[in-house]
């Protein structure tokens, strides 16, 4: 007795599209069972998870907050995944997009001047694109596999933090806390909504959004990253250079995590601190494939996870349920997301 | 003494989502028989040979092996009944020797001991001379064959299943290869004889089932038929010739490729050595060549997909562009056709209307400005569908959904409708229908008749005898100097093939 997969003469462009619903219903059922089985009322838990975080203006406007990174670098990633560009280290860009923007406000400490946000923005996508240009060169001069080289500098990145806030960048007025100063005002992104934290980046990631799709679905380039990623041999039929396809979408995927890093620390943040990001730059991935790699797609699969991270604090603040269970819900959503886009262009068959 | 025929099936069906691959068939193969098994692409011969290989199975139908019927599971047990099969590719390991592949395809039971020795006795008996010790990567595509033929004859099958056996073999090969099977023969063994290639069937084979459509449509003696007709009874529809026109006297070179030298970036690829020719406006230059011998690296070089290092070593009406990428030398008037349909001269998931965009962007302007004109690349895929009788619902149907001739049609008809000068054709009917064949073999003439310089790089020698105005053969990276196709015999162009 053997499993085969088989596959379909043609997937359903319905169930193409509806797979994510499928994937979302399915994880919703699964968490009832693990609710059960931890001996919570399961009906209880999900309503603490997903229905209790936006019942207040508030909480609607921290789960923008939270989306606005997620859906910054899942739209930079999905360019990258057309063309199987496997960006993965969009954790360690957006680190280092902190860094270099955040770095700026310190090093202009106490400068008072309307320039300097847009220049922070400027430093931090430019941040990020330095650190996504590494496993560009690398794999367009080396042909290196892009996976394992980004991650790795997820790391890097992460240390360099750490010895920056623990040596030369350390608030001299903060008893020793591994913490950089706070940023003065001028180095803070304007709050749109007052008694929130809702701040201008969420409009500047639609407006990304609008962009992205314009570039995909409107421009040569989105054309060109679609043959890459389809169909290598057809793209350099077409006179389409793939180095500077892997050029391009790894520095896009780099600048929007750089850009998503310094909104953290210039925004809801107000500092650099040990950790800047709860995952963003890896939960973004799931983003960008339960959004069919399609920007509007994206928005709202950045919402919806951003209310996983946001479900998870309230459960755990009302139900005393473990943060973990944020980890859960998201790895349920990826494994099924996965499970049915298999199932929607294969079936399966049992051979004697 | 049996009466049965050795393989029988009757009434063998199989269907796959959206086509029935075989419908009910019926076939008999006698002992020491050569029965050809003959049918366009996609007439349903390779899932009936799958069938009776133990590789797929059937939804219904039943296999008599000597008169008792046999349900085959695998490849394993086809062997065991004694049935035998050489593969139209092989599946060889470059970097091992013909002992050692020849072992690695063999049931382990099989003694090892003298295994070079009964290599040398079944080749020397069958007139298939083979090194045992020589690395499979040094032979030639012809000696691979033998390798595959050698280790299916060390297992004594009383069936032997051939597809396409000789669209790799030079003439001479052919000949050769006939010699083994008819020995075969008149040993007893039954041989199953998959083709398209009509004169062999007529010359080689005692019978012949004809399949069209996944059905069973005639049994013939084969040597009592016309090519012609057996043609007929293959295609189900009369069969035009392409028309041809005279070539202008005096016309200029459009196309001039000067000591072309190119190392190979492929794995045992074979490096261009020395590569000279023109093109002239109005004709149509043909290469001819056994697979593997230099024509993808010369494709390559010659659609600027590994651009050169001598600007001048190619010239498109005197310009030079061999330093170019491929739009820079669209730009210069050339269009070039890849072997490969899916994923190479189109994207399989891409609408027809987004194909045409991969050699359009700028030679027809259907990107303005970096913006894709969406309309306007509609309209130009909608007129070539138009224009070359392509069979389809419609531009925004994927690629992949089209048959191999109505998308090679799409293909031709995309790159002829940019108006060009020049056009560089790489297998351009391998794997297509007759009807679609002879429709695109029509185009590359009418194209040069309009005054374009038409090279086409083929394996097929009876296409490049009937379309091209001058010949040349490759051969190890080498090009023989042109003849005039009228004065071309298929010896002299088979002793150039073996490169000689």
């Amino acid at each position: 007795m053997a499993l085969r997969f088989e596959a379909r003469g043609a997937a359903s462009r319905a169930m193409v599209l509806g797979s994510p619903a499928i994937a979302v219903v399915l994880t919703l059922a699964a968490s009832l069972v693990m609710f059960a089985s931890l001996g919570t009322d399961p009906v209880r838990a999900l309503q603490a998870f997903f229905i209790q975080p936006l019942s207040s203006e508030r909480g609607v406007a921290e789960l923008m907050v939270k989306a606005t990174p997620l859906v910054l670098i899942a739209l930079g990633l999905s360019m990258g995944f057309r063309a199987n560009v496997w960006n993965i280290g969009a954790e360690g860009q957006l680190t280092l997009g902190a860094l270099a923007g955040g770095g700026l406000a310190l090093a202009l400490y106490g400068y008072e001047s309307p320039f300097l946000l847009p220049l922070m923005f400027v430093a931090g996508i430019a941040g990020g694109m330095a650190w996504a240009a590494i496993p560009a060169f690398l794999k367009t001069r080396f042909n290196t596999n892009e996976i394992l080289t980004s991650l790795m500098l997820v790391y890097v990145a992460i240390l360099l933090l750490s010895y920056l806030i623990h040596g030369p960048w350390r608030d001299p007025d903060g008893f020793n806390f591994p913490e950089s100063r706070l940023f003065h005002d001028s180095a803070r992104v304007p709050v749109l909504l007052q008694g929130t934290r809702l701040h201008i980046g969420w409009p500047i990631a639609l407006a990304i959004t609008a962009t992205t799709w314009i570039l995909l679905a409107r421009h040569i380039i989105g054309f060109q990253i679609r043959v890459v990623g389809l169909a290598p041999a057809a793209a350099s039929f077409a006179g389409f250079s793939r180095t500077r396809i892997i050029w391009t979408t790894l520095l896009a995927g780099g600048g929007a995590a750089g850009l998503a890093g310094v909104m953290e620390v210039a925004g809801p943040i107000g500092q650099i601190v040990p950790v800047i990001s709860p995952g963003y730059g890896f939960t973004a991935i799931i983003v960008a494939f339960l959004g069919r790699l399609q920007p509007v797609g994206v928005v709202f699969a950045g919402l919806l996870m951003a209310l996983t991270y946001l479900g998870g604090e309230y459960a755990q603040i009302t139900m005393n349920l473990p943060n973990a269970v944020t980890g859960v819900f998201q790895g349920m959503l990826l494994f099924f997301l996965l499970a049915s886009d298999i199932l929607i262009r294969y079936r399966v068959r049992f051979v004697p | 003494m049996n009466t049965e025929p050795r393989l029988r099936l009757e009434g063998v069906t199989r269907r796959f989502p959206g086509v029935v691959a075989n419908d009910d068939v019926n076939l008999a193969v006698e002992a020491g028989e050569i029965h050809a098994l003959l049918g366009e692409n996609g007439a349903g011969k390779s899932t009936l040979v799958k069938f009776i290989y133990g590789v797929q199975s059937a939804d219904s139908g039943t296999l008599f092996w000597e008169g008792t019927p046999q349900r085959i599971a695998n490849p394993k047990a086809a062997r065991r009944l004694g049935i035998a099969m050489v593969f139209q590719h092989f599946s060889l390991f470059d970097a091992m020797t013909v002992a050692e592949n020849v072992a690695l395809g063999l049931p382990r039971s099989f003694a090892r001991s003298g295994l070079e020795e009964r290599i040398h006795d079944v080749s020397r008996r069958y007139g298939l001379p083979l090194d045992p010790g020589r690395h499979v990567h040094a032979l030639s595509v012809g000696e691979r064959q033998r390798i595959e033929v050698v280790r299916c004859l060390l297992q004594e099958p009383r069936l032997l299943i051939m597809d396409e056996p000789t669209s790799v073999l030079t003439p001479q090969e052919v000949e050769s290869l006939f010699a083994t099977l008819r020995q075969l023969s008149q040993d007893g063994v039954s041989i199953l004889y998959i083709s398209h290639k009509l004169q062999e069937i007529r010359d080689l084979c005692h019978k012949a089932t004809i399949m069209r459509g996944g059905r069973v449509v005639a049994e013939c003696d084969p040597a009592t038929r016309s090519a012609h007709e057996l043609a007929e009874l293959m295609i189900g529809t009369d069969l035009s010739l392409p028309r041809r026109t005279s070539v202008a006297g005096g016309a200029s070179p459009r196309l001039e490729v000067r000591h072309l030298a190119l190392e190979s970036s492929r794995l045992h690829g074979t490096p261009l050595k020395d590569i000279s020719f023109e093109v002239l406006a109005g004709e149509v230059l043909g290469i001819a060549g056994i697979a593997g011998n230099g024509q993808q690296e010369l494709m390559d070089a010659l659609s600027g997909e590994t651009p050169l290092a001598d600007h001048h070593t190619i010239l498109a009406d005197g310009r030079p562009v061999g330093a170019s990428g491929p739009n820079r030398r669209r730009a210069s008037g050339m269009v070039f056709v890849p072997e490969e349909r899916l994923g190479h001269g189109a994207v399989p998931q891409m609408t027809l209307w987004e194909n045409a965009l991969l050699s359009g962007a700028t030679t027809s302007r259907l990107v303005n400005r970096g913006m894709i004109r969406s309309a306007r690349a509609r309209e130009f895929a909608a007129t070539v569908v138009r224009d070359f009788d392509v069979r389809t619902p419609g531009v925004m149907q994927p690629a992949s959904s089209l048959s191999g001739g109505n998308l090679q049609k799409f293909i031709i008809g995309r790159e002829i409708s940019h108006n060009p000068g020049i056009i560089i054709a790489l297998q351009p009917t391998w794997g297509v229908d007759a009807g679609s064949a002879a429709a695109v073999r029509q185009a590359l003439i009418d194209l040069a008749a309009d005054g374009a310089a038409v090279l086409v790089i083929s394996q097929d020698l009876e296409e490049l005898m009937e379309i091209s105005d001058r010949l040349c053969v490759i051969s190890q990276g080498r090009l023989s100097p042109p003849m005039r196709t009228k004065y071309a015999t298929a010896s002299r162009i088979g002793l150039l093939m073996a490169g000689s």
